[in-house]
C-alpha cells in the first residue's frame, strides 16, 4: 500500500521518473543490486520505504542473479514487483531473464543503457540490452524522463493483461537521462491505480492449493509453451496499442503505440532512431524541412515485439531508409538494422545501417545530418554499402 | 639533512603514469596500498612472477595503479580469474585485492570455494563496510543499525564475520587490522604472501565520503581516532569472537595460522600416484 500521492509537475532525473513511477503502481516487492547509472532508481525507491511511503519490501540483495531471482518467486506468490539494472548487471541476470518470461511473470525492470565491458565504460550504449532479445521480455526505449515515468505505468498495464503475461524492460539512455533532470507530470496514485488495476497472478503460489512451477519438463510439452510464448508476444502488440490509446485518453500524453512517425506522410527517406537521439534527430528533421528536404524520422520505441507491420507499411512510400544503432552485432550489423531488414524482406528500399554514440560518444547534429545526407544520396543512386561508422576515427564513410 | 630523489623509492611499483589516483581525501585504500608497496619491498618476491587481480569497485582500482602484471576483472570474479592464473602457472605469486563487496556479496561464493581447496594465493579484503564506488550502498559487511543509502534508518541486516568466514572456510592464515595499524598490516602482508596456500588478510578502513559521512566520521582522522580508541589486539583468538558492531571493539590481530596441504600439492601427489 501506497500513500494517497497527488498529482504534481516535479523536475527530476531519469532514475528518479523510474523509481516514482514504481511507486505510483504501489509494487509490492523490490529487490535489487546497485550499479552505477540505475543506482538511483533503488536508492530513490529506498527512501519511499524508509520514509513510510510506501510498506513495500525492499531488500538489497548480493547480485543481479540473485535480484531477478528474488522478483520472480515474488511475483509467482502473486506480488507485483520492480528491479532495475544496467550493463554487467543486466548480463548477470541473463540466465534468469528467460525464466520470468517462460513463467509468464509480469516484472517490471527499467535498465539503464550503458556499455558492456571490455573495456569498463558507465556511458550509454545498447549492446546490454539489446543482447537481451531472445529472453521473452518487451523490450523498449524512452526518449525522456516523461516517458521513463509514463513507460513504468504503462508497462505493468501491458505486462499483467491475460493475453499478455510478460516481463517488460523500459530502457533509458545512461546518463543523457538517468541522471539529467526535466520536468516531468505525475499523475496522482489514485489515477494511476484506477488505471492500471489491481495485478490479479494468472498462477499463484498458494499452500492451501499446491502447485509446481517451473518443473522438468519433457520434450512432449516444450515445444507448445515455447509457441505460446511467442502468441503472448504477439498479442503484446495489440497491447501496446491499446494502453497506449487508453494512457493518452486518461492523461493526454500519446505514444502512438511501437512507434511514432514524425514528419513521414510525405517523407522521400527516413530514419529509424531509437532512445534519446530521437530528440536531436527531431531538430535535424525540422532544419531540412526548413530547406525544403522531404526527410522523416521514425521513434522506434519497441524492440519486442519488433514492429514489423508499422514498418512495412511507411516503407512502401519512401525511397530510403536510415537505422540508427547504439550498438553492434559484430559480423552482421547494428541489431535494430538486422531487425528492420528483416522485416522489410522482399520489399524494395535501400535499408542502411548508421552506428554512432558507441561507448557513450555523443551524438549531435551534423552526425544525423550526415545520416540524412547519405540517405538523400541513396535515394538517387545505389549506395556501394550499408553500413556507415559515423564519426569513426580511421573508417572513412 | 638534505634529501635528493627524483623518484619516491616505492614508484617502481606503480604506475605512475595513472598517478594521482581516484581515491577520496581521508579514504584508507592509499594506506593500504601503501603498506602493500612497503611489503613488497621488505619481501623478496620477484615482481616478474607476481600477478594481482581486482574485482570492480574503490578497491578494485588497486589492480590498475601497480606496475605488475595485474587483472582489473568483472564484479565478483577476482577469484575465479586467480584461480585460473594459478592453475595456469603454479609458480605464480598471486594476490587478490578487491572490496568487501566484491569478494563477499557478488563474488561470495568463489570465495569460500577458494579457501576450502587452500588454493595458494593472498587475498586481501579492504572492508570499509559499504559499496563505496556505487554511493555507499548497505552490503554484506555494514554492521547492524549502521546508516548507508540503502538504509537511512539503520541497517537491519546481521553482517558477515569476514574472518569468521575465512577460518570457518578453509583459509590457512586469517588476520585483521584497520587502516591504522600500517605497521602490522605490512608484516601481515609480507607473512601472507610468504605462506603456501589460501591466505587472507581483512582490512577495516575508511570509506568517508560514502560510509562515514553517515555514520558521524566524516573525515578520514574521525576514523582513524575511532579505530584507535576501539582497537584491540587479540592474536590466535577464535575469529567468530571478532564479530563488527558499531560501537563495540573492533578486535583485530592474526586468528589464524596453520598448515594444510595446497590444492596445488594434493593434486601434484595424485598425478604422481598415477603416473
Ligand atoms: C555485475 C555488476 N553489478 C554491479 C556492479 C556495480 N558495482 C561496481 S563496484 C560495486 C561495489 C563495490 O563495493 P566494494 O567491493 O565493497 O568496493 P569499494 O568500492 O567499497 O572499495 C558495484 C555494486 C558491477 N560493476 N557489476
Ligand atoms: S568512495 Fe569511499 S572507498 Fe571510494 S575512494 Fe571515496 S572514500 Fe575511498
Ligand atoms: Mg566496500
Amino acid at each position: 500500500m501506497i500513500q494517497k500521492l497527488p498529482a504534481k509537475k516535479m523536475v527530476v532525473t531519469g532514475d528518479y521518473a523510474a523509481a516514482y513511477g514504481a511507486l505510483l503502481c504501489d509494487v509490492d516487492v523490490v529487490a535489487a543490486y546497485p550499479i552505477t547509472p540505475q543506482t538511483l532508481i533503488v536508492e530513490e525507491f529506498s527512501n519511499f520505504v524508509n520514509d513510510g511511503i510506501t510498506d513495500a519490501e525492499f531488500i538489497m540483495v548480493e547480485s543481479e542473479h540473485s535480484a531477478m531471482s528474488a522478483c520472480i518467486a515474488a511475483q509467482a506468490a502473486g506480488a507485483r514487483t520492480y528491479t532495475a539494472t544496467a550493463s554487467q548487471g543486466l548480463a548477470l541476470m541473463h540466465e534468469m531473464l528467460f525464466i520470468a518470461s517462460a513463467l509468464r511473470l509480469p516484472i517490471v525492470m527499467p535498465v539503464v543503457n550503458r556499455t558492456v565491458a571490455a573495456p569498463i565504460g558507465i556511458w550509454c550504449e545498447h549492446n546490454d540490452s539489446m543482447p537481451q532479445r531472445d529472453t521473452g521480455w518487451i523490450q523498449m526505449a524512452c526518449e525522456d524522463n516523461q516517458e521513463v515515468l509514463d513507460m513504468i505505468i504503462m508497462a505493468y498495464k501491458i505486462g499483467e493483461r491475460k493475453d499478455v503475461l510478460l516481463p517488460v524492460m523500459p530502457c533509458l539512455d545512461a546518463f543523457i537521462l538517468s541522471h539529467t533532470v526535466e520536468p516531468v507530470d505525475a499523475p496522482s496514485s489514485d489515477e494511476v491505480a484506477d488505471f492500471i488495476g489491481k495485478y490479479e497472478p494468472h498462477a499463484m503460489l498458494d499452500p492451501d492449493n499446491p502447485m509446481a512451477i517451473g518443473t522438468f519438463t519433457p520434450p512432449e510439452y516444450i515445444q507448445e509453451l515455447r509457441y505460446q510464448n511467442h502468441v503472448a508476444m504477439e498479442n503484446a502488440k495489440k497491447a501496446i496499442k491499446e494502453v497506449t490509446k487508453e494512457f493518452a485518453d486518461e492523461f493526454g500524453r500519446d505514444y502512438h503505440g511501437l512507434i511514432e512517425e514524425y514528419k513521414c506522410d510525405d517523407a522521400e527517406v527516413v530514419l529509424i532512431t531509437v532512445g534519446t537521439v530521437t530528440g536531436t534527430a527531431r531538430e535535424v528533421v525540422d532544419k531540412l524541412r526548413q530547406q525544403g528536404k522531404k526527410v522523416g524520422l521514425i521513434k522506434l520505441r519497441f524492440y519486442r515485439p519488433f514492429p514489423r507491420e508499422e514498418l512495412r507499411s511507411i516503407a512502401e512510400n519512401v525511397e530510403a531508409i536510415g537505422v540508427y544503432d547504439r550498438a553492434i552485432s559484430y559480423g552482421s550489423g547494428g541489431p535494430l538494422f538486422i531487425e528492420t531488414r528483416n522485416a522489410l524482406y522482399g520489399m524494395d528500399v535501400p535499408v542502411l545501417n548508421f552506428l554512432a554514440g558507441l561507448g557513450g560518444r555523443d551524438v549531435v547534429t551534423g552526425d544525423v545530418e550526415k545520416m540524412y545526407e547519405i540517405l538523400m544520396k541513396a535515394k538517387d543512386s545505389k549506395p556501394d554499402k550499408e553500413i556507415y561508422w559515423i564519426g569513426t576515427r580511421g573508417v572513412s564513410i | 639533512m638534505e634529501i635528493e630523489a627524483e623518484t619516491h623509492p616505492l614508484d617502481k611499483y606503480l604506475r605512475t603514469d595513472r598517478i594521482p589516483h581516484i581515491w577520496c581525501p581521508g579514504c584508507g585504500l592509499g594506506t593500504v596500498l601503501n603498506c602493500f608497496l612497503h611489503a613488497l619491498e621488505e619481501s623478496d618476491i620477484d615482481l616478474k612472477n607476481l600477478a594481482i587481480v581486482s574485482g570492480i569497485g574503490c578497491t578494485g582500482r588497486v589492480a590498475g595503479y601497480l606496475n605488475v602484471d595485474s587483472y582489473h576483472t568483472t564484479h565478483g570474479r577476482a577469484i575465479p580469474f586467480a584461480t585460473g592464473l594459478k592453475l595456469a602457472n603454479p609458480k605464480l605469486k598471486v594476490v587478490v585485492f578487491s572490496g568487501d563487496g566484491d569478494l563477499f556479496a557478488i563474488g561470495g561464493n568463489h570465495f569460500i570455494h577458494a579457501a576450502r581447496r587452500n588454493i595458494d594465493m593472498t587475498v586481501i579484503c579492504v572492508n570499509n563496510y559499504n559499496y563505496g564506488m556505487t554511493g555507499g550502498q548497505l552490503g554484506p559487511t555494514t554492521p547492524l543499525e549502521a546508516k548507508t543509502t540503502t538504509s537511512p534508518y539503520g541497517n537491519v541486516e546481521h553482517p558477515f564475520n569476514l574472518c569468521h568466514v575465512a577460518a570457518a572456510s578453509g583459509a590457512v592464515y586469517v588476520a585483521r587490522w584497520t587502516a591504522l595499524h600500517v605497521r602490522r598490516l605490512k608484516e601481515s602482508m609480507k607473512e601472507a604472501l610468504n605462506k603456501k596456500g589460501f591466505t587472507f588478510i581483512e582490512v577495516i578502513a575508511s570509506c568517508p565520503t560514502t560510509y562515514g559521512r553517515r555514520n558521524k566520521m566524516p573525515t578520514g582522522l574521525d576514523t582513524m581516532r575511532y579505530y584507535k580508541e576501539k582497537s584491540v589486539i587479540k592474536h590466535g583468538i577464535d575469529p567468530s569472537e571478532a564479530d563488527i558492531e558499531i560501537g563495540g571493539d573492533i578486535i583485530v590481530g592474526k586468528f589464524v595460522d596453520i598448515e594444510k596441504p595446497t590444492f596445488d600439492e594434493i593434486l601434484k601427489k595424485l598425478e604422481e600416484k598415477i603416473k
